[in-house]
């Protein structure tokens, strides 16, 4: 394989990781800026998804209804989440919120665990075919859905803060909580809708990603820490970092693996988190634009 | 005053007399478990509570300690002793390091970083297979020998397990008492008032953090001297948050804090394993995890300052919440 | 203050209550006691939950299936047989203090544990404490060196004997040139260096070595040099979900050269998570997956039958190798303690001289500088046809 295959072959793979990244990144994002919460759980929100709907489908529920059915429960448990632990831990200081965030994530994963077991299970492909053949290299199908998938949500989220009343009111509460309550906006449900979103989200990508990575109990906990790491170089204020960060970690970690050498890959992402945190702790997109 | 020596004095007794009494090595191998996190929840008990700074990935500098000693000891033949102190500096020295920059960030990046610090660390001991043996880990440990006494022994490593829990518990005490421990207090109520009041925060925080990464190296050196066998898995990222749950459902910040702690989640975690079968047959550990994620948020929820700070009514005067 | 020295009392309580009844627990999987004779107890510390779950729970499932049927025909010698199973989830530091516990309970033996990190932490206290320990796990070094493993034995096959299969495969078809890809824990690195030795003294040449993560959820950029690098053949030493995964990657970039896996991938959520790309794959494994293909004159052909009849009866799914290691140390061990009795030296010695024991992994021949005892026989080389599992003569 020529080298330029082989760079393209990479950026293939790159453009797969990186949208998983981001995927997770968003959602980390978006919940912070909304509730101040950093919910280190969101990647148990993607593994509960997938085995979600996995069960679903293997239970003769055809793959859009376990799609949404998934969604929607998740999106449930994002909630409830919010109410029983988010809620009335509000007060308390960030380290707190971290920790609980922490135990919630554990706790979850243990539920995983008891459910499901171990084995690893999977989804089928979305659309049926061999990987499209491009430059000699190959891009697979589910790579495409998976991008399109967050695109879609991008767009959304755009659509939903720019022109509806309601993204309006949570944008609000991020820039003041106190005067947003003032005018009658209840900050209250906008960290519950929050939840539940990021929950949605969380479950919609991780069943995307599903026929591509296999889904496991215990897929989370690096999802999660891969999404930090991105949100974190793209910036923790606003969207539109969350996904360049998602890419460049991708593509990053990937040319790393395929040109320098795959044990040290993971290093390399953590790496790059250091010196952002040192160098530019607001990330790459950092103060520019809004918070959300 | 009275009644904290006559509880000190109790306890010493009863931790004296159990082995003598109670014939298990289980016990013991319990205990001793308990007495080394006890070690490590200490030195992270006074980054936490005392100086305010977060540190999701403790076990790096605990696993340090111990790959210290395994390497020491097996690869450079090199004499028990000096390894064990080794085990202590290699940590700190790292801590110093990269305290510096790490401690500028505040509360998120800060807890993102030593995040990520604790992860490379742990693919480092899985990378370095030249140094560490990698994922296979390193066997062969000698047992520690100080002068004619080798360790050699559950009962005889309990006792030095819990006299060095005992030494450190004593050091740390006069340490809280002393000017350092009200500038540390100080720091933690709030850093601006005492960068006002004339106190180094920074070299404070520093200070606070060479010593946890002492304390971890120390626990870590010991471990490896007991289980004469060291890999990898023992430290990563679910060790690092083991040992903040320790610290935190303790009681940051507070005297008895890490010993509850440690007690606390090490004795739930054996009471499950074997009830749990029972109620359950053929479950596994699936449930302890559940459990530890629950009590986790419960504690954080309801009572973040931790148990510790029930203790306080035994010793000085209650600590204000976390926040 | 009052409600705060009532918590204090309920937390001191707990700990103590939890370190004391620890020390004197039940134990589960009692065989009723029948009148007069002592029961003979034995333990486990297996990797039920934690990474290396999935071969924890089948050994756990296969050794409470033999435990009752053991008991329910009466026992050994009429002793009762009792069994205590205690997961150390994968962890060493827990796996030391189940053994301890075990240990303190009086079991004459322990099997375990699952993977190679904690049956390696246990060495040091059953070597302490004279107790005899068969582990499930595959590592050499938990049998070597024999001077200093008087006490601990092994089932699972050496990684040696499914490379020299592999080998001998390899060359007969003239693949002198090979990738060698290993998943990044003990047994990929311990595949990885039992295979660089082999290849030297076979005269093949690794033209690339990649790793990967259990968790890596693609690894293209692997195969990407991989292909360029001219290889005639790929060798993956790991398990699912990564070993499937490589497997599908593999499929899609049209690598064009025959892929190898090792014994890891001995079942059948490899072939499925691996959605198509299994078909092909090559691999060295013991007989238990091609049992109905091996003929009848195998030593191994009735216990394999046994086995495989009784655990899907029981389960409702077919057993795989792992729980066959446990088959095997529980076997091993019952034999012994048949012609021993409750004295754990006796057991070892039992167990040392193990000769033309037939079980689920293979033919069994222990001495005193093996306590594996198992050879290039014990495995088969195994081709994956239409999703099915092919003996290749």
């Amino acid at each position: 394989m020529d080298l330029s295959s082989q760079l393209l072959q990479l950026l293939f793979s790159g453009l797969t990781l990186g949208s998983i990244y981001s995927l997770i990144a968003l959602a980390l994002v978006t919940t912070y800026n909304i509730t101040g919460v950093l919910n280190l759980a969101q990647g148990e929100f993607m593994a509960l998804g997938a085995l979600l709907a996995a069960s679903l489908y293997a239970a003769g529920l055809p793959l859009a209804a376990a799609f949404l059915v998934s969604v929607a429960l998740i999106a449930l448990l994002g909630g409830l989440v919010e109410r029983a632990v988010i809620n009335p831990a509000r007060e308390s200081s960030s380290l707190t919120l971290i920790i609980i965030t922490v135990g919630l994530s554990i706790f979850l994963r243990g539920l995983a665990l008891l459910v499901w077991g171990t084995d690893p299970v999977s989804l089928p492909a979305f659309s049926a075919g061999n990987p499209l053949q491009i430059g000699g290299a190959a891009i697979n199908l589910q790579t495409l859905w998976v991008l399109g998938l967050t695109f879609v949500i991008v767009t959304g989220l755009y659509v939903f803060f720019e022109l509806t009343y309601s993204g309006k009111a949570v944008r609000a509460c991020v820039i003041n909580r106190t005067a947003a309550l003032l005018v009658g906006i209840n900050p209250g449900t906008m960290s519950l809708l929050a939840f539940a979103g990021s929950g949605a989200i969380g479950a919609a990508a991780g069943i995307f990603i599903a026929p591509i990575t296999l889904a496991t109990y215990d897929m989370g906990f690096m999802l999660g820490v891969k999404g930090f790491v991105a949100a974190a170089i793209g910036g923790m204020h606003n969207i539109g970092g969350a996904v360049l960060g998602g890419f460049i970690l991708g593509i990053l970690e990937v040319y790393s693996a395929g040109l320098v050498s795959s044990g040290l890959k993971d290093a390399v992402a953590l790496v790059v988190l250091l010196a952002m945190l040192m160098l530019r702790p607001e990330g790459l997109l950092g103060t520019i634009g809004r918070k959300v | 005053m009275k009644k904290n020596i006559a509880l000190w004095i109790i306890l010493i007794l009863v931790f004296t007399a159990i082995p003598l009494f109670i014939k298990s090595n289980y016990l013991l191998g319990v205990l001793i478990v308990i007495g080394l996190y006890t070690i490590i929840v200490i030195g992270l008990g006074i980054l936490m509570g005392y100086a305010g700074q977060m540190s999701l990935g403790h076990a790096a500098f605990f696993g340090m300690g111990g790959y210290t000693v395994a390497v020491l000891t097996t690869t450079y033949q090199w004499p028990t002793v000096p390894a064990l102190i080794a085990s202590l500096i290699l940590p700190g020295l790292v801590a110093a390091i990269i305290g510096g920059p790490t401690l500028k960030l505040k509360e998120l990046y800060l807890a993102l970083a030593t995040l990520a610090f604790g992860i490379l660390v742990h693919i480092l001991f899985n990378e370095l297979k030249g140094v560490t043996g990698g994922p296979s880990g390193m066997s062969g440990i000698p047992y520690l020998s100080v002068g004619g006494l080798v360790f050699d022994r559950d009962i005889k490593f309990y006792y030095l397990v819990w006299a060095t829990v005992l030494l450190v518990s004593l050091g740390v005490n006069n340490l809280i008492n002393s000017r350092m421990g009200r500038a540390l207090k100080a720091v933690r109520e709030s850093e601006h008032a005492s960068e006002t009041s004339g106190i180094d925060t920074a070299g404070l925080k520093l200070q606070a953090f060479i010593f946890s990464a002492v304390l971890a190296g120390l626990a870590g050196g010991l471990y490896a001297y007991y289980v004469t066998f060291i890999s990898p898995s023992p430290f990563g990222f679910h060790t690092s948050i083991q040992f903040v749950l320790m610290a935190v459902l303790g009681g940051l910040g507070t005297f008895w804090g890490p010993l509850l702690g440690a007690g606390l989640v090490v004795a739930l975690g054996e009471v499950l394993r074997w009830a749990v079968p029972l109620v359950i047959p053929g479950a596994g550990g699936e449930y302890q995890i559940i459990f530890f994620g629950l009590i986790l948020m419960l504690v954080m929820i309801i009572k973040p300052e931790g148990l510790g700070a029930v203790m306080n009514l035994f010793s000085k005067p209650s600590v204000e919440e976390v926040k | 203050m009052k409600k705060n020295r009532i918590l204090t009392g309920i937390i001191a309580v707990i700990i103590t209550a939890g370190l004391l009844l620890s020390g004197c627990s039940g134990s589960k999987d009692t065989g009723k006691t029948t009148a007069g004779k002592e029961p003979y107890k034995i333990g486990a510390v297996i990797d039920i939950s934690g990474t290396s779950s999935s071969l924890g729970a089948p050994e756990r499932d296969t050794l409470q299936m033999l435990a009752d049927k053991v008991n329910a025909a009466g026992g050994i010698n009429g002793h009762p047989l009792e069994l205590t199973i205690l997961d150390n989830k994968s962890d060493e530091t827990e796996a030391v203090l189940a053994v301890k516990k075990l240990i303190e309970q009086k079991v004459l033996a322990v099997i375990g544990g699952s993977s190679s990190g904690t049956s390696m932490a246990m060495i040091d206290t059953v070597q302490k404490e004279k107790v005899p320990m068969i582990s499930l796990a595959a590592a050499s070094t938990i049998v070597e060196p024999a001077q200093e493993r008087q006490w601990v034995f092994k089932t699972p096959q050496s990684d040696i004997v499914a490379i020299k299969k592999m080998m001998g495969y390899l060359k007969e078809k003239g693949l002198t040139k090979v990738a060698f890809l290993y998943m990044n824990n003990a047994y990929g690195d311990n595949g990885r260096k039992a295979f660089a030795v082999a290849a030297q003294a076979g005269g093949l040449q690794i033209v690339d070595e990649e790793k990967f993560e259990a968790t890596d959820k693609d690894m293209t950029p692997q195969l990407t040099r991989v292909k360029a690098s001219g290889a005639q053949a790929a060798v993956v030493w790991a398990i699912p979900p990564s070993a499937s995964i490589i497997t599908k990657n593999f499929k899609d970039l049209n690598m064009g050269i025959p892929l190898f896996h090792s014994h890891g991938v001995g079942n059948q959520t490899f072939i499925d998570l691996a959605q198509g790309g299994a078909d092909g794959v090559i691999l060295p494994i013991g007989k238990l997956i091609v049992a109905d293909q091996v003929p009848d004159s195998d030593p191994q052909k009735k216990v394999l039958n046994t086995y495989i009849e009784e655990y899907t009866k029981k389960y409702n799914s077919p057993p795989n190798s792992f729980g066959g290691y446990a088959w095997d140390g529980f076997y091993l061990l019952v034999n012994a303690l048949e012609k021993a009795g409750a004295d754990r030296a006796a057991i070892r010695d039992v167990l040392e001289n193990t000769q033309n024991y037939s079980g689920v992994s293979g033919v069994f021949n222990m001495s005193a500088s093996d306590h594996n005892g198992l050879a290039a026989d014990s495995m088969v080389m195994v081709q994956i046809e239409n999703g099915k599992w092919k003996l290749i003569k």
